[in-house]
């Protein structure tokens, strides 16, 4: 038998070893996305034989038509979860500004950090439904801890408050939302990250700072500010990437996507298209839409992402 | 004359310093209160009657119950299967950590170590799709599992799951800080490739194992979209998905809250105990992925 070269073996070994999880990063994953790009093109309801429609379905869902001499768009829902997803993602500036408040005041030499790091790390961990019911709890209308808290202050201010319709109005539903977002990710990923990018930066640039005689505040925009950037611009680009994917849960545990629409993101719509409605096809075409606008915030993110901000050249 | 100035200038310093100490405990405080009130809000609920859950009068909340009412824990498990529930979470969590990280790590090991014709190529796609929205993908497997007649099976809750290209991108950045002179030794004393990652490569990364496990069991612990989507009968539902049907049991009344947050609470139990035993292992993690820029 002729001997087996080394690098030959190594090879073999190679391909071995990464087999297992390439068979089935192969049929979960890299097929996957072909398949889904396939079916954005074919309507289909998972009982009758899958039809060929070519354009169709994103024309239904990117195109407009004139009705009445005006120009309407062919499918009004989507557009309206186009606009509540970026509506909702207007809490991730204030999010990501928290979270480094958090990671400034925490940096700063604190007894039981350990302590204060697992509250703040609290709703990370816990469970997204248990999350959701909580807060549906809490804004509960008639007797939910947010209406009673408001009614207290009214009492004490003898202001004639009213309670308020946290998750069943128009009005409400959206900020209700945001605001538990903004309570569930102020101590999370975020704020270790930010931690971690504040223990970074060198102390001298602090030192040689003081000996100028430069005040906190002085040192916070010309030292700390640029110095984690990197960290700033990462974090907001994960949260923006994150949330065109997100408020299904929320959607699903505590409105069921209303009232009227309005709490319904692009994610619920995706599932109610799949699931609730048997659209697969249109699913996989706005699944393949997210796709492209990530796709789009990435690649911003590869060719600006280092002239925005300045990378540490220690 | 001057000494006194000094002294002046230290008491300031020394003022200045414990107001700033202050104010930041008052704000650590002060954010605390408001992480975990919503949570003794949970709990206080947990402990209370159907009937006395409703408090009509707004001035009258008990934060402590005046009687105590332990039912609910035992309730929570009569009226859905809770414990069933709790089981299947068990399962799956279980299954799908020890595939990931056996299937990752071995993955891993090549990807930072062996040479094959396409390795880079291979990599790259791993790195490709890591950035694809779930959605993307979901929808096809669904439409997978249903042609492999798998819904509502554990296979459908597992499988699918186990395999990572984040996990196994992980490992890989860990394993390449790993020095090559001890595998060298290795193999100078005859050892064979799968014998040094076994005896070397996986004892010198026990953090990063640790983390991984750490991710992907609490990731799947909280899992809730895909196991809503190929589940069917209350026996196959994790967790999750057994508390969104439990409250969906009184989708046309108000909802037995203290029951429902007794069963939240309940789900909460074991991660927070692992969280407290292992902290360190999530902010490792989170710093050995979120820092590759």
């Amino acid at each position: 038998m002729a001997r087996i070269k080394s690098a030959d073996r190594e090879a073999i070994a190679g391909y071995l070893f990464v087999m297992p999880n390439f068979v089935g990063f192969l049929v979960f994953t890299l097929v996957p996305v072909a398949l889904s790009l396939v079916l954005s093109f074919v309507s289909w309801d998972m009982l009758t034989a899958p039809k060929f429609i070519g354009f169709h379905n994103f024309v239904s869902l990117l195109g407009f038509h004139r009705e009445a001499g005006r120009l309407v768009s062919n499918d009004p829902l989507f557009w309206k979860c186009v606009s509540n997803t970026l509506f909702l993602m207007l809490i991730i500036p204030v999010e990501v500004m928290a979270s480094l408040a958090l990671a400034l005041v925490m940096n700063q030499k604190v007894r039981c950090i350990n302590f204060f790091r697992a509250v703040f790390f609290l709703p990370t961990i816990t469970n997204g439904v248990a999350i959701c019911l909580l807060w549906a709890w809490i804004y509960n209308y008639d007797f939910g801890l947010m209406n009673n808290i408001i009614a207290r202050i009214g009492t004490f201010l003898s202001l004639p408050l009213e309670r308020v319709p946290w998750l069943t109005s128009m009005v409400w539903a959206k900020p209700s939302l945001m605001l538990m977002g903004l309570w569930i990710m102020v101590g999370g990923y975020n704020m270790i990250l930010f931690m971690a990018a504040l223990q970074g930066v060198p102390r001298e640039l602090y030192e040689a700072a003081e000996m100028d005689g430069a005040g906190t505040w002085h040192k916070f925009w010309n030292i700390t500010w640029p110095m984690i950037s990197p960290t700033t611009f990462f974090v907001f680009i994960m949260a923006v990437i994150g949330g065109f994917q997100g408020g299904f849960m929320q959607a699903y545990i505590m409105t069921g996507g209303g009232p009227d629409r309005s709490t319904t993101t692009l994610e619920y719509l995706i599932y109610n298209h799949l699931y609730s409605w048997q659209h697969v096809g249109y699913a996989a075409a706005i699944a393949w839409f997210v796709f492209i606008v990530v796709f789009i915030i990435t690649v911003f993110n590869w060719r600006f992402g280092g002239k925005l901000v300045q990378y540490s050249h220690y | 004359m001057l000494q006194d100035d000094l002294i002046q200038v230290g008491m300031n310093k020394a003022l200045a310093g414990f107001l700033k100490k202050g104010a930041i405990y008052l704000f650590l405080l002060i954010g605390g209160a408001t992480m975990v009130i919503p949570f003794l809000w949970m709990l206080s609920t947990s402990l209370k009657s159907y009937s006395s859950v409703f408090i009509f009068n707004l001035a009258d909340i008990q934060w402590i119950p005046k009687t105590i009412y332990w039912k609910n824990y035992i309730d929570v498990w009569k009226v859905v299967p809770f414990a069933r529930f709790y089981l299947n979470s068990l399962f799956v969590v279980t299954c799908v950590t020890f595939g990931q990280v056996a299937t990752s790590a071995l993955a891993a090991y090549a990807f930072a170590r062996l040479k094959f014709p396409g390795r880079d190529k291979i990599f790259f796609a791993y790195l490709a799709t890591m950035m694809i929205p779930g959605s993307v993908t979901m929808i096809p497997v669904f439409a997978l599992m249903r042609t492999f007649g798998w819904i509502d099976t554990y296979k459908a809750l597992i499988i699918p799951a186990i395999f990572s290209a984040y996990g196994t991108f992980l490992l890989r950045q860990f394993f390449m800080t790993i020095p090559r002179d001890l595998e060298d030794a290795a193999t100078i004393d005859g050892c064979t490739l799968f014998g040094i990652f076994t005896k070397v490569i996986l004892p010198l990364s026990k953090t990063a194992l640790a983390t991984l496990t750490i991710f992907v069991s609490l990731g799947n612990w909280v899992s809730f979209m895909w196991p809503l989507l190929v589940t069917n009968s209350i026996e196959k539902r994790t967790l999750p998905v057994g508390l969104a049907y439990f409250q969906e049991l009184y989708q046309y009344a108000q909802p037995d809250w203290g029951l429902l947050m007794a069963g939240s609470l309940v789900t909460m139990v074991p991660v927070i105990i692992v969280f407290l035993f292992n902290q360190r292992f999530f902010v490792e993690g989170i710093k050995l992925t979120g820092m590759k820029g």
